[in-house]
């Protein structure tokens, strides 16, 4: 029961990015990622959240190897991982109102309306998302509150494991701090294994309870 | 100010022109065939405010139905071009790798014939009718709609909020149909708007060469041919009269399309592409 990366090879147009590269999330475990600029996390995190397909290697989910990406990989496969992104603003469609932001995967996998509902409501409760807050558009909130809808979004699905490309690194430190007890709350509950990937020695020495190194 | 002005006068001048070319017809119908022999060659005066042509037909109350029929043939073929370009444009944005680039070669290589050229060669091919006029110019003015929604897709497809779309399980056509659609539809929208005068242009081009409408129906570029003639004896407002009236048109509708792309995205300001 893991998520694990076997010998990635990974690039785009001929450039190669990740060479040969292993790594694994257990379940209920948070794992750092570090590396310098460039080496390719964000290509690992995209490989491992099934968008980008390797060269060469693969990606299997609790022990069963995925092919393809994006999708050509069934959705019961891709909603298994939540992804949350460095720049909350890119990763939300700003034609979306938050409310409509975190119920759109629930929407695309055809739940129905009252529990979509209900569980909208709770997953902004959690992440502390106002009802004023949930009917504006994304321009219209900080980067703080956007990132928190993008979380709630993330975890929609109750994915068994989160992927996290940086995601604290815009945020100021209160929010930085309700975003990983959210996450850790839901570690708790769920048992979801979470990858943490970031520059930050401090919030991985506290967070994570091993830190993989990515040359 | 000089610019709201401007803007004013354009919205006051696109109201009355649509108005009287919709009107028209129920207040003083035309009989496009009758001929008044007894009032060859007025000048403009109270009674025929355009004065009338070589065959004593009021210029004004013409030119008002050849407007009719460029405001027609101009909507129906810019639409008809919108949607070849959008068709085209989101296959090569859509898809990709090589039929992307096999239909930006084909734009290209059409790009670089002269559009009337090409809208001259299928007219003649056809016989003339407004038909053959629309689809004139719908088949030579997709390529900038096309473009436009190619580049746009492009440009959506690798952003993050299309991943997180696709991660959070949502399917090719819901994605299309909920993230990427929406956002281009406008653009395709106003692409449309602005394409409506060179439409019309293209028409008047058409028909003044004698390859557009049948040359009894008054159609601006029709008139502005015959005028020609009287241009000679004199009576210069039988062919000023309809010009005049498709430039103050077009660039009416150039200026409102013009202001509502810059409210749409302010970064197109710089370019102007009347």
């Amino acid at each position: 029961m893991t998520l694990q990366a076997h010998a990635i090879t990974a690039g785009y147009r001929g450039r190669q990015v990740l060479s040969e590269v292993s790594l694994s999330v257990e379940p209920g475990e948070t794992v750092g990622l570090r590396g310098p600029s460039g080496c390719g996390k964000s290509t690992l995190v995209r490989v491992l959240a099934l968008l980008h397909e390797p060269t060469t290697g693969h990606v299997s989910l609790d022990g069963t190897p995925v092919t393809g990406a994006r999708h050509r990989v069934p959705p019961q496969i891709r909603t298994r991982i939540g992804l949350l992104f460095q720049s909350p603003r890119a990763a939300s469609d700003p034609r979306l109102s938050l409310t409509d932001l975190i119920a759109e995967p629930l929407r695309a996998t055809g739940h129905p309306r009252d529990t979509i509902e209900t569980r909208v409501a709770e997953l902004a409760d959690r992440t502390g998302l106002t009802p004023d807050l949930l009917a504006r558009q994304p321009h219209a909130v900080s980067d703080g509150q956007l990132q928190r809808a993008c979380l709630a979004r993330a975890l929609a699905h109750r994915p068994a494991y989160l992927l996290c490309d940086e995601a604290t690194t815009m945020l100021d430190a209160s929010t930085q701090a309700h975003v990983a007890a959210v996450i850790t709350e839901e570690q708790h509950h769920h048992n979801m294994g979470v990858l943490v990937v970031s520059h930050d020695p401090a919030l991985l020495k506290r967070w994570t309870t091993r830190v993989e190194e990515l040359i | 100010m000089a610019d709201r002005t401007l803007l004013r006068a354009a919205q006051l001048t696109l109201v009355a022109a649509l108005g009287a070319t919709l009107l028209v017809p129920v207040i003083w119908p035309l009989d496009q065939s009758a001929v008044d022999l007894a009032h060859v060659g007025l000048s403009p005066s109270p009674g025929h405010p355009g004065g009338t042509d070589d065959l004593g037909r009021d210029v004004l109350h013409r030119s008002i139905y050849g407007l009719r029929v460029s405001v027609l043939v101009g909507i129906v073929a810019a639409l008809a071009a919108s949607l070849l370009g959008g068709i085209v444009g989101g296959l090569a944005g859509l898809l990709g790798g090589w039929t992307d680039r096999v239909l930006m070669r084909l734009i290209d290589t059409l790009a670089a014939l002269p559009h009337l050229l090409l809208g001259i060669f299928i007219v003649a091919m056809l016989r003339p009718s407004l038909g053959a006029v629309i689809l004139s110019i719908g088949l030579t003015h997709w390529l900038s709609t096309a473009r436009i929604v190619r580049s746009e897709l492009l440009s959506l497809r690798t952003r993050p909020f299309i991943d997180a779309a696709i991660a959070g399980g949502a399917s090719r056509r819901r994605v299309l149909t909920r993230h990427l659609l929406p956002h281009v539809l406008p653009k395709i929208a106003l692409a449309t708007t602005l394409m409506i005068p060179h439409a019309v242009w293209h028409e008047t081009s058409l028909s003044f060469l004698g390859l557009g409408l049948p040359p009894h129906l008054a159609s601006l570029g029709n008139m502005i041919n015959d005028g020609q003639r009287s241009l000679l004896t004199g009576s210069w407002w039988a062919s000023i009269v309809p010009g005049l009236l498709i430039i103050v048109v077009t660039l009416a509708i150039a200026a409102l399309a013009t202001r509502w792309r810059d409210r749409l995205d302010p970064r197109a300001r710089a370019e102007l592409d009347l």
